[in-house]
């Protein structure tokens, strides 16, 4: 019985902290700048591939690279899905503030784009994007240089526009029919690829006869709360974590007292992003990896966010663990046993039996969680006063 | 004298109006009249087929419409009442095509033996058309209140609807023993008064079906919209706090109008079903849900005109370019999305309407009419504020 109840809460606290790590950069970008990134999922899937190919670096060095590659995949996939989200905050969403329900539509498209990107991405493709990008840009810098943007500026861009994308194509279609096939094939297949974890992250600790801690889950745990330290100190040991804070509670005072409100919005939305990239390095420890990764964590992970309250990270954090342990607890069926196999309680088995899937655990997670919203509608930590407003 | 005075404009105002609506019959019922009658003659059945499964999303473009582009509710989650509708009404193809007391073949595969209680109503009829349209509404109204009530808004009710079609989708896939699970039920070889679903007859009454559907729920959209109730709905997504202060409850007009929603997708849901010949928990996919709300945005917020047009456009752009370069489909979608939501947000509809509205209108000899949806005004005004001083 108690060897039972160490597992369920152990296994519950490690789908938690898979949440936690997940929702981690949701709750900042959200929390903070008010922005719903649907692309989230897909920022965790570029951290997921970037960790898959430090991984084949590791086993083309051989020696112990294989055995201690996860050690430099976690800050390349911070810094690969850190300037993704620069570039996204960058050239999307900056220009959304204020209109959520438009941010949510855009990073959906954006969503939408990095699947297909990791499906199709060859070099004759980066090749032809780089083409694109190096016209369009200098054009435009040689234009605004020598020339009266302002004046020239509503037929100027959309002629370089086509006429970068014409050549970028012309270039791709060359390329394409030129080169060799081991060149032009696309980087990963469309299927999901494995991440072999190193050595002394398979196995666990075993307790007792039938308990087992894994490794990985103890991993994860481990990563998740040195996350949640770093992030905390950052925001609340730093100048710059000083000066998001500021912005979050008054952007119009901040910016009068000569904080760079842009750049803050931009650091912000890099941070959520690079943690998503943490996450993503950190499931591939649990399963395969494909391009539709990301869907898989999405919806949970803004339930966290829900549950907790926007602006508070320790919301987030007993959310996570609460919503974890709840999920496995009903999932396994570890409820079911709690009850005597009495005419009584038969009811009650029947019930929890029921809902004593993966998948049925998650539509009884969330009548709860819709029960709880009855009772605190802007979750666990509301945020105070006029800024609820969204 | 000068009560005749002050009449007149308002005569003239009325007659304008008079003569916008009567346009706007004609107009709806000429293209009604063209996809019945001269469709038919140029496609070919498979096209035709096409077609007329783009015309049942297109009810669920306009369902969307009348929440968020009129009430500013955006919904992630409408799959749920377009997958309700098209079960309720696969449920009685199922029971209809068996002779009575037997049990549609799948429940053996999973060793049921009796048939679950909730597919005893389902053999009639009569039941199965109320239930195409209260069962989403239910559910629907009941979502919708328990998320209102604590005027929870804006994205959070977003991703209240996401997850409950998360949910619905594992309620619906896990359950082989109720539902069939991850399979769907068939309906192309069901039997529907007398007559095989899948038959070219069969094919062209639903197509008609779906157009007269079409035109129903676009009167009833446009209904609901143009009066009081439309005033209301249109306050409520500018401004929902004034409303409240003038004494207003939102909360029972958004319930309803949510669930009317909801009974718009889940006729649509039945139509598509007996179109496309199967109904699986995959159109409660996440991807499916939002694509709906794209439609709307294409087209036009807020212009139910473009809803339908939003719709059956981008369908159609999609089976063309799927069919030919299946790759590129998915970053066509995402730079659809991006263009419509930063340099479209009023749509086709919208554009034309501020591009050539003037000149339709003096052709027409109407009064302008002021756009029903200007973006920059209502919600980005609001709260774009603080970002726009901050940079200054």
């Amino acid at each position: 019985m108690l060897e039972g109840l160490i597992g369920g809460l152990f296994n519950g606290i490690s789908i938690g902290a898979v949440l936690l790590i997940v929702a981690l950069g949701l709750a900042i970008v959200f929390g903070l700048m008010g922005v719903i990134n649907l692309a989230h999922g897909e920022l965790m899937m570029f951290g997921a591939y970037t960790t898959f190919v430090v991984q084949n670096v590791a086993k083309s060095i051989g020696g112990i690279a294989p055995e201690v590659y996860i050690f430099a995949a976690l800050p390349m996939a911070f810094l690969v899905s850190a300037l993704l989200g620069l570039l996204l905050e960058r050239t999307v969403i900056r220009y959304l503030y204020g209109r959520p329900l438009e941010t949510l539509l855009a990073t959906w498209g954006v969503s939408l784009i990095l699947i297909q990107f990791i499906r199709s991405v060859s070099w004759p493709m980066l090749i032809g994007l780089a083409v694109f990008a190096a016209l369009f840009l200098v054009g435009r810098w040689v234009l605004t240089r020598y020339t009266d943007w302002e004046q020239i500026k509503s037929w100027a861009n959309p002629v370089f526009l086509g006429l970068s994308a014409a050549i970028a194509g012309l270039t791709l279609f060359l390329i394409e029919s030129s080169g060799s096939d081991k060149f032009t094939r696309a980087w990963f297949s469309t299927r999901n690829v494995d991440v072999t974890p190193p050595s002394w992250l398979r196995g666990g600790i075993n307790l007792g006869a039938t308990l087992q801690f894994p490794f990985a889950r103890l991993f994860i745990i481990v990563l998740t709360a040195l996350c949640l330290a770093a992030v905390y100190w950052f925001l609340n040991g730093t100048a710059w974590g000083l000066r998001i804070r500021s912005v979050t509670q008054n952007r119009g005072m901040s910016a009068c007292l000569g904080i760079p409100t842009e750049r803050v919005d931009a650091l912000t939305f890099a941070l959520g992003s690079g943690l998503a990239g943490i996450a993503g390095c950190a499931v591939t420890l649990l399963g395969s990896v494909g391009p539709n990764l990301g869907a898989n964590y999405i919806v949970d992970a803004f339930m966290v966010v829900v549950v907790g309250g926007v602006g508070k990270l320790v919301g987030s954090i007993v959310a996570a663990l609460v919503i974890g342990i709840t999920t496995y607890l009903l999932g396994s069926g570890t409820l079911v046993l709690m009850f005597p196999p009495t005419d009584f309680f038969k009811p009650m088995i029947d019930f929890f039996t029921f809902f004593a899937t993966t998948s049925m655990a998650k539509v009884m997670v969330f009548a709860l969680i819709i029960a709880f919203l009855q009772v605190r509608p802007a979750g666990l930590f509301p945020p105070k006063g006029r800024s609820v407003e969204l | 004298m000068a009560t005749d005075m002050a009449v007149q404009p308002r005569l003239a105002a009325k007659a304008s109006q008079k003569r916008k609506l009567m346009i706007e019959v004609v107009a709806v019922i000429a293209i009604a009249l063209v996809l019945i009658v001269i469709m038919p003659m140029l496609l070919s059945g498979f096209r035709l087929n096409l077609l007329g499964r783009f015309l049942a999303l297109a009810i669920v473009a306009l369902g969307i419409d009348l929440i968020w582009g009129f009430t500013g509710l955006l919904s992630l989650g409408h799959g749920i009442f377009f997958a309700l509708g098209g079960y309720a009404f696969a449920m009685y193809l199922e029971l209809n095509t068996l002779p009575d007391g037997q049990m549609p073949e799948f429940f053996s595969l999973y060793g049921v033996t009796e048939l679950p209680l909730f597919w005893q109503p389902f053999n009639s009829f009569p039941f199965t058309l109320l239930a195409i349209f209260v069962i989403p509404a239910i559910v629907a109204g009941l979502l919708g209140y328990l998320v209102f009530r604590n005027r929870i808004r804006g994205v959070y009710f977003s991703i209240l609807t996401q997850a409950a079609l998360v949910v619905f989708f594992n309620l619906f896939n896990g359950q082989q023993k109720l539902i069939n699970g991850t399979n769907g039920l068939k309906t192309s070889t069901s039997v529907f008064l007398g007559q095989e679903v899948g038959t070219p007859a069969m094919r062209m009454v639903f197509y008609i079906t779906t157009v007269i559907a079409l035109v129903a729920m676009y009167a009833l959209c446009r209904w609901l919209t143009s009066g009081r109730f439309g005033r209301m709905l249109v306050a409520i997504r500018d401004d929902e706090n004034r409303v409240r202060f003038s004494g207003y409850d939102p909360t029972a007009f958004k319930v309803l109008v949510f669930a009317v929603s909801g009974a718009i997708a889940g006729i649509a849901g039945a139509l598509y079903t007996v179109q496309s010949g199967i109904i699986s928990p995959q159109v409660m996919d996440i991807a499916f849900s939002i694509e709906m709300v794209i439609w709307v945005a294409v087209g036009g917020r807020a212009t139910l005109v473009g809803a339908v047009l939003g719709a059956v456009l981008v369908n159609m752009a999609r089976s063309l370019l799927s069919e030919r370069f299946p790759d590129v489909w998915l970053f066509f979608q995402g730079a659809l999305f991006l263009i419509v939501v930063t340099t479209l947000p009023d749509g086709i509809i919208g554009w034309g309407r501020r591009r050539f509205g003037p000149a339709i209108s003096s052709a027409l000899g109407l009064a302008p009419t002021d756009l029903p949806y200007l973006d920059d005004s209502a919600e980005a005004e609001a709260v774009v504020e603080t970002p726009e001083f901050a940079e200054k």
